[in-house]
């Protein structure tokens, strides 16, 4: 277990190195320098080259990002005078972490309660009903859910507020958009793997032996179902994530999401590179957390290596 | 009760008869396409997408509108007699500017799709026969680029080379091969020890003739199902980077690029963002309920 650990965390520092690398020198490979736009002369040009030390090669300039991200700097923003590019993420990271966390245990639990549902009332209408669901949770992508529950809630029946991050009752509308898609996904995978397993013998043992219809459900059918669920949720976080690009944007919370669409429409290379490698780095912890949980429920790993 | 002699006849054994096959034997291909048209939901999909696919191509001829010519006078229409589902902020005609849009939008999905299909099988292919150091190489490889989310990479590469339907697909390629390869090498894993692959070998079959023509032809179902897959999540892909602005820019037109600017409005004409929307999310719709009819369909252990 211990070398599997330490395997999966090498795996992950190669992965970030790569990703800062292969980001770093896209950025850098860009037409233009950054003071294209501003009307300054050549001299005081210069001297903001030099003093973002962009007249140097471009090796040093790599390992002088390298080792400020190192130290965690990340440089200054270019579009927002004299803020870094930390303090932005310091800012609204908060925002967005509270709406990932929250649609990430809204579309936990009732997509496994939808998929357990519909398992244990296999072709019948629950099971129907659950489905329809996931398809189109599925089919319909986050923009849309969000834009048209605003519409439908905040501006025609005026039931929820519709834009911005300050109660619960603003909170609903987004959480909701963000994690249906994931719901879907959980509900559909729960329910296959539910499926496999009540075929196993296993599971006619635990029947053999008198359990009740309640214990076997939950304390085999369940808990072995759960395993490949736990697989997929690495790339369902990422999945959320990406998601609170356009949810963020479309309710005007004050997230990291929307920072990160804005530099992109401002091309503000400073803030994309740093957001891309904060991304990146924290999904990929997110991975390795994800495979150590994994490592940890499932026998086979946690014994064998 | 007595039963005569005479009640009974010797009728023999023809032996010809009982080895006789009275069903038409069908290929792999046949009983497949005789499930999947068993499938209701998936039937259906499959003709909501070929009237997508008619209509991306006659739509945008049925009106006397071209989808990027602006008529200031009549800007912001709704759904009228002369503009069946209104017009833009410019004048544009949005019946014409859906159906262009649908077919960027198909040809992004189809394109991206059968591109990085091709990448990784050939890689997987390759990296599955050889197995040894250059299947090592390849798969730490593809576990590292794996890692890092597709979309922050896609978002990265456009942002560099730009907007447009080439840099679109170029990117989806990029991105999109790993999961094809990794799935492909482990088909061809399996298969490379069986006994047709020996029997190929042993008839003098080249490596590249037994990669393309033996190994990889056994693995089309799996293929197919996961191409059929990439159809929608690289048409969902589009229009995610269109909807943040970085997709495809007007005059040109996609669902997303649509969808983009209908939200933007959303409040004065709802409708301008329901109608792309609703082709997005219907031929999503459609696409996902093939596709899992197909899986179905080509699984050998669902046969009955």
């Amino acid at each position: 277990m211990v070398r599997y650990i330490i395997k999966r965390f090498i795996v992950s520092i190669i992965t970030v190195w790569i990703l800062v690398t292969l980001t770093f020198f896209l950025v850098r490979a860009l037409p233009g320098d950054p003071f294209l736009s501003e009307k300054i002369t050549p001299e005081i040009k210069a001297n903001m080259m030099r003093y973002y030390g962009l007249d140097k090669p471009l090796p040093v300039q790599y390992a002088t990002y390298m080792s400020n991200l190192l130290k965690g700097d990340m440089g200054y923003s270019l579009r927002y005078k004299n803020r870094t590019v930390n303090a932005i993420i310091a800012d609204a990271f908060p925002a967005s972490a509270e709406l990932g966390i929250r649609s990430l245990i809204f579309s936990v639990t009732v997509g496994l309660i939808l998929g357990i549902i519909a398992a244990l009332n296999h072709n019948k209408g629950w099971d129907y009903a659950s489905m329809v669901i996931a398809v189109i949770g599925v089919s319909v992508p986050s923009f849309i859910v969000g834009a048209l529950i605003q519409y439908l809630f905040g501006i025609k029946w005026k039931i929820l507020p519709v834009a911005q991050w300050k109660s619960f009752a603003h909170t609903i509308m987004p959480t909701f958009a963000l994690g249906l898609g994931t719901l879907a996904l959980i509900a559909r995978l729960m329910r296959t793997s539910m499926l496999e397993v009540v075929g196993q013998d296993y599971i006619k043992t635990a029947k053999a032996k008198g359990l009740s219809p309640f214990q076997v459900t939950v304390k085999h059918q369940i808990r072995n179902a759960i395993l490949p669920v736990v697989t997929v949720m690495g790339p369902l976080v990422a999945t959320l994530l990406t998601g609170t690009f356009v949810v963020e944007q479309i309710f005007a919370i004050p997230g990291l999401g929307r920072h990160y669409v804005l530099s992109i429409q401002n091309l503000d290379y400073t803030m994309v590179m740093g957001l891309t490698i904060f991304y990146g780095a924290f999904l990929v912890f997110m991975n390795f957390l994800v495979d150590i949980a994994y490592g940890l429920v499932d026998p086979r790993i946690r014994v064998g290596k | 009760m007595e039963i005569s002699k005479e009640k009974f006849r010797h009728v023999g054994i023809n032996e010809e008869e009982s080895q006789a096959i009275v069903r038409p034997s069908i290929t792999y291909w046949q009983d497949a396409w005789r499930r999947l048209k068993k499938n209701k939901t998936a039937m259906i999909g499959l003709v909501v997408i070929i009237i997508m696919t008619i209509m991306a191509i006659i739509g945008p001829m049925m009106v006397p509108y071209v989808h990027s010519d602006t008529d200031l006078s009549n800007t912001e229409q709704p759904p009228s007699r002369e503009h069946w589902f209104g017009t833009d902020d410019l004048g544009r005609d949005l019946w014409a500017r859906v159906w262009v849009g649908a077919r960027v939008s198909l040809f992004i999905g189809l394109m991206a799709a059968l591109l990085d299909t091709l990448i990784g099988v050939v890689i997987g292919g390759i990296s599955g026969f050889y197995g040894g150091k250059l299947d090592m190489i390849l798969m730490r490889f593809i576990d590292v680029m794996i890692a890092i989310p597709g979309m922050i990479f896609i978002i990265l590469i456009m942002v560099i080379v730009g907007s447009g339907v080439v840099p679109i697909i170029i990117s989806f390629a990029i991105t999109g091969w790993l999961g094809m390869a990794r799935l492909v090498r482990g088909q061809i894993l399996q298969l490379k020890e069986q006994e047709f692959v020996l029997a190929a070998r042993t008839l003098g079959a080249s490596s590249s003739r037994l990669i393309f023509r033996h190994l990889i032809p056994n693995t089309l179902g799996v293929i197919i199902v996961s191409l059929t897959m990439r159809i929608p999540s690289a048409i969902f892909t589009e229009a995610f980077l269109s909807f943040i602005g970085l997709g495809v820019k007007p005059p040109m037109s996609s669902w997303g690029q649509l969808a983009s600017s209908g939200a933007a409005v959303l409040r004065v004409y709802p409708y301008r963002l329901f109608i792309p929307a609703f082709f997005i999310s219907i031929t999503m719709l459609s696409l996902n309920l093939f596709g899992d009819g197909l899986r179905d369909a080509l699984d050998p252990r669902l046969r009955k």
